[in-house]
């Protein structure tokens, strides 16, 4: 009895394809493990994949000007923004015929906000039109050049009409170049003036006090982690709910707690004035600034930086240590030649997952960083909830997640995620 | 005992150990090992024989006592100055050296210049026959070659003294007794002392100049394995040496150096008095299964028998293997040797046993 052809493939005693065989034979059980994940699989799309999917098309979409300007839209591609003179009449007719509509529709302030984040002055502008477009009649008040430019003398500005013209593709670059404190212009992509120039600043800013917090958890971090792997166990439980603590206390409570420790009137201050280590006029400035948000984020995170660490510590033996002292090495040399490379992939893990936490923290930040020490994710806040520039703050939000994603892809390149270890 | 009485190289002196100051895990613990002795320190897991390896690396602290190496006491020398080498229970390679890095760490260490460490790293290699394998990982070896590469960088930087902390554990047995005659033949041949935990008795036999018994802290016989075997001092070192039947009984009379013991299931014996001297003390009768005999004819005239009861019958290829009811005693086993005139005793026989009464040893009870 033979159950393959010579050259064919694998065949079960009836004759069918062994493969095929054994796909139905997994099927049940296939079906069934994607019937108990399925929950959590829905959830995931809906809370998590498909917000981020809707946030990345925010920061390309552009379809505010050509949706309510169509017209004008049209009549300004036959216009070179770069030759210096004003649009055509076909332009100013076709946009008194856009404005009144989108007037009497209440969508001008829609367009005007959108434009105002290219050019300030844009939203009283169209708001002002709106008013006054309701009354004309598109037939009899011709020409509209010069109704318009009576209007507002906006109109008579060429910037306007290329601001208008620049921004009005469906999709754009442009949230990407504000992101980067650039614009978009007419005669193509330059730097915002220098009062505009924020956001690089606040970008590296994000990294650089993130890789300072890292590196503070991990001096901090590292003899905790060393103690709660190689102290009995009595004494080791006792210390791992003392790290495990704080990370019980709401966020907030530990913030606004930081915050009574390091004002200039809180109790560091105090106890150094009491001490008489600083002047009482020499108090301090620990807080509202880039050292506040390292103390306190520092803090917060510690417990993501001990808690890897202690793991893999907890799995090298206490016998290399004796190993490589047997072997003549001082107590130094055993630690840093044998027991400090075997714990680098804990440091590492513990490094990415405070590093990444901290370039998108943002309560921490605002409560105790001052305008010195906020994050990128602060201003990301400021253009959701204040300036309402959502496609802005998309942006932003996207490169935060691609410089993720970077890190996240050369930590592995260069250390392989597969020694990183979040467990024994 | 020619090698005893030579000068000591590794000392004990009265040593005791306790971890809680309440138990003593090691109780006053005196042994001499001269130069170039393989010594085992044997004994079931909780008798103290591994923290005597530990204090003896430097790893544990004597509570009290004097540990000498080669006339110095190294009580308060650290593990790294005594220059003592140790193979781990389960090697304790570096995972992240390669295995030529790890026998480089101690010569590293020891700032030894970078050629000569090459060629003294080779050389150990090629010792134990590792010499290609000087590239890899240690998770690239399988457990013997992990051994090797292990028992290479206990002698690399030629320590006169290593000790083994059951080396051979993790080995399936095979290799395991392919190893046991590696390590003695290579410590023969560099002529190092050697001492070795186990808790192997077969190991210990078969590898050792001298074993050391262990239990509850201390040395219950310090002898060469023949004499363990064969004259074991007392009933722990019978029971846990090799497979040991046991009588218990009451001496009558000692006379002529034999010793006649009435059993507490019926009979009477003659028996060698190892470790009883007056009569009505209680003792413990051993005899090697080995050392049985049925067969009348090869019985001294006039020595004492008893009868017995076949209860099952063994076939073990080389061996048979009986087990009879002696004494009140059902579990009283004895071996025979497969030969072509073999007897194969049936289930359910009576038939008389006896021994010679030097093989027949009354010890403590």
């Amino acid at each position: 009895m033979s159950y393959t052809d010579d050259n064919g493939p694998m065949m079960t005693v009836d004759g069918k394809p062994l493969k095929r065989s054994l796909a139905i034979a997994l099927r049940r059980q296939k079906i069934r493990a994607l019937l108990l994940i399925s929950p959590l699989l829905i959830f995931v799309l809906i809370t998590f994949l498909f917000p981020i999917a809707s946030m990345l098309f925010r920061s390309v979409e552009n379809d505010i000007v050509s949706e309510i300007l169509p017209k004008t839209v049209v009549a300004l591609s036959d216009w070179d923004a770069q030759s210096g003179e004003l649009p055509g009449e076909i332009v100013y007719s076709a946009f008194a015929g856009d404005i009144q509509r989108a007037a009497k529709a209440k969508d001008h302030t829609r367009v005007g906000l959108r434009l105002n984040y290219e050019k300030s002055g844009m939203a009283s502008l169209f708001k002002k039109t709106a008013r006054k477009a309701k009354k004309w009649d598109l037939e009899a008040d011709t020409p509209f050049k010069n109704k318009l430019i009576e209007t507002h003398k906006g109109w008579a500005d060429i910037a306007v009409w290329q601001t208008l013209k620049t921004h009005s593709s469906r999709y754009t670059s442009g949230y990407f170049l504000n992101s980067i404190d650039m614009r978009k212009t007419v005669s193509g992509p330059e730097f915002q003036p220098e009062d505009r120039q924020i956001l690089v600043t606040l970008f590296k800013r994000t990294l650089i006090i993130s890789l300072v917090i890292t590196i503070s958890c991990i001096l901090l971090g590292y003899p905790v982690a060393w103690l709660l792997a190689n102290l009995p166990m009595r004494q080791a439980n006792l210390l791992m709910i003392l790290v495990l603590l704080p990370f019980w206390t709401s966020l907030l409570v530990r913030t606004s707690a930081w915050k009574v420790m390091l004002q200039q009137q809180g109790v560091i201050n105090d106890l150094l004035v009491a001490l008489g280590m600083i002047e009482e006029t020499g108090r301090l400035a620990l807080i509202n600034n880039q050292l506040g948000t390292v103390i306190a984020m520092t803090h917060i995170l510690l417990p993501f930086m001990i808690l890897p660490m202690y793991s893999v510590m907890q799995s090298i033996p206490p016998t290399y240590l004796r190993a490589a002292k047997s072997l003549g090495a001082t107590n130094w040399t055993a630690f840093w030649r044998v027991y400090f490379p075997q714990s680098v992939p804990g440091i590492g893990a513990g490094s990415i997952l405070v590093f990444i936490l901290s370039i998108g923290y943002y309560i921490t930040p605002e409560i105790v960083g001052g305008n010195k020490g906020v994050f990128i994710s602060n201003r990301i806040a400021y253009h959701i909830f204040q300036s309402m520039n959502w496609g802005l703050a998309a942006a932003l939000g996207t490169i935060l997640l691609v410089a993720v994603l970077t890190l996240y892809w050369a930590y592995d390149k260069i250390v392989g995620i597969d020694n990183v270890k979040l467990g024994g | 005992m020619a090698k005893a009485q030579a000068k000591a190289f590794v000392e004990f002196q009265r040593v005791q150990k306790s971890y809680d100051g309440e138990v003593l895990v090691v109780k006053d613990l005196n042994l001499t090992i001269p130069r170039g002795e393989f010594l085992t320190l044997l004994g079931p897991s909780g008798s103290g024989k591994t923290t005597c390896l530990m204090m003896l690396a430097g790893f544990e602290t004597a509570t009290h006592g004097d540990i000498m190496l080669d006339g110095v006491s190294i009580n308060n020398i650290p593990p790294h100055k005594r220059g003592i080498g140790m193979v781990f229970q389960n090697y304790a390679l570096f995972p992240h050296m390669t295995v030529a890095e790890n026998l480089a760490f101690p010569l590293e260490v020891r700032k030894i210049p970078k050629s000569e460490r090459e060629a003294t790293v080779k050389r150990a290699l090629e010792m134990v026959q590792m010499g290609q394998f000087g590239g890899r990982r240690p998770a690239q070896l399988s457990g013997g070659q992990q051994q090797r590469v292990a028992l290479a960088r206990a002698l690399v930087f030629e320590a006169e003294l290593v000790l083994m902390d059951e080396p051979l554990g993790a080995l399936d047995k095979q290799l395991r007794e392919h190893m046991q005659f590696e390590i003695k033949r290579i410590a023969n041949n560099l002529g190092i002392t050697v001492v070795y935990v186990t808790h192997d008795q077969t190991e210990a036999l078969t590898m050792s100049d001298r074993v050391a018994v262990f239990d509850d802290g201390r040395i219950q016989q310090l002898a060469p394995p023949d004499e363990l075997y064969e004259s074991p001092q007392n009933s722990f070192v019978a029971q846990f040496i090799g497979e040991n039947n046991t009588l218990e009984g009451v001496v009558k009379e000692i006379a002529n150096g034999v010793a006649l013991v009435q059993l507490d299931g019926g009979g009477l014996i003659d028996c060698n008095p190892v470790n009883v001297s007056k009569t009505g003390e209680r003792t413990k009768v051993s005899i090697r299964p080995e050392r049985v005999e049925f067969n009348k004819g090869r019985l001294q005239p006039g020595a004492h028998t008893l009868t017995a009861e076949v209860l099952e019958f063994i076939y073990m290829g080389d061996i048979f293997r009986t087990r009879l009811r002696v004494a009140g005693n059902n579990d009283f086993i004895v071996k025979t040797r497969n030969a072509p005139d073999q007897v194969r005793l049936e289930p359910g026989a009576q038939i008389e046993i006896g021994w010679l009464p030097s093989d027949c040893r009354a010890l403590d009870a």
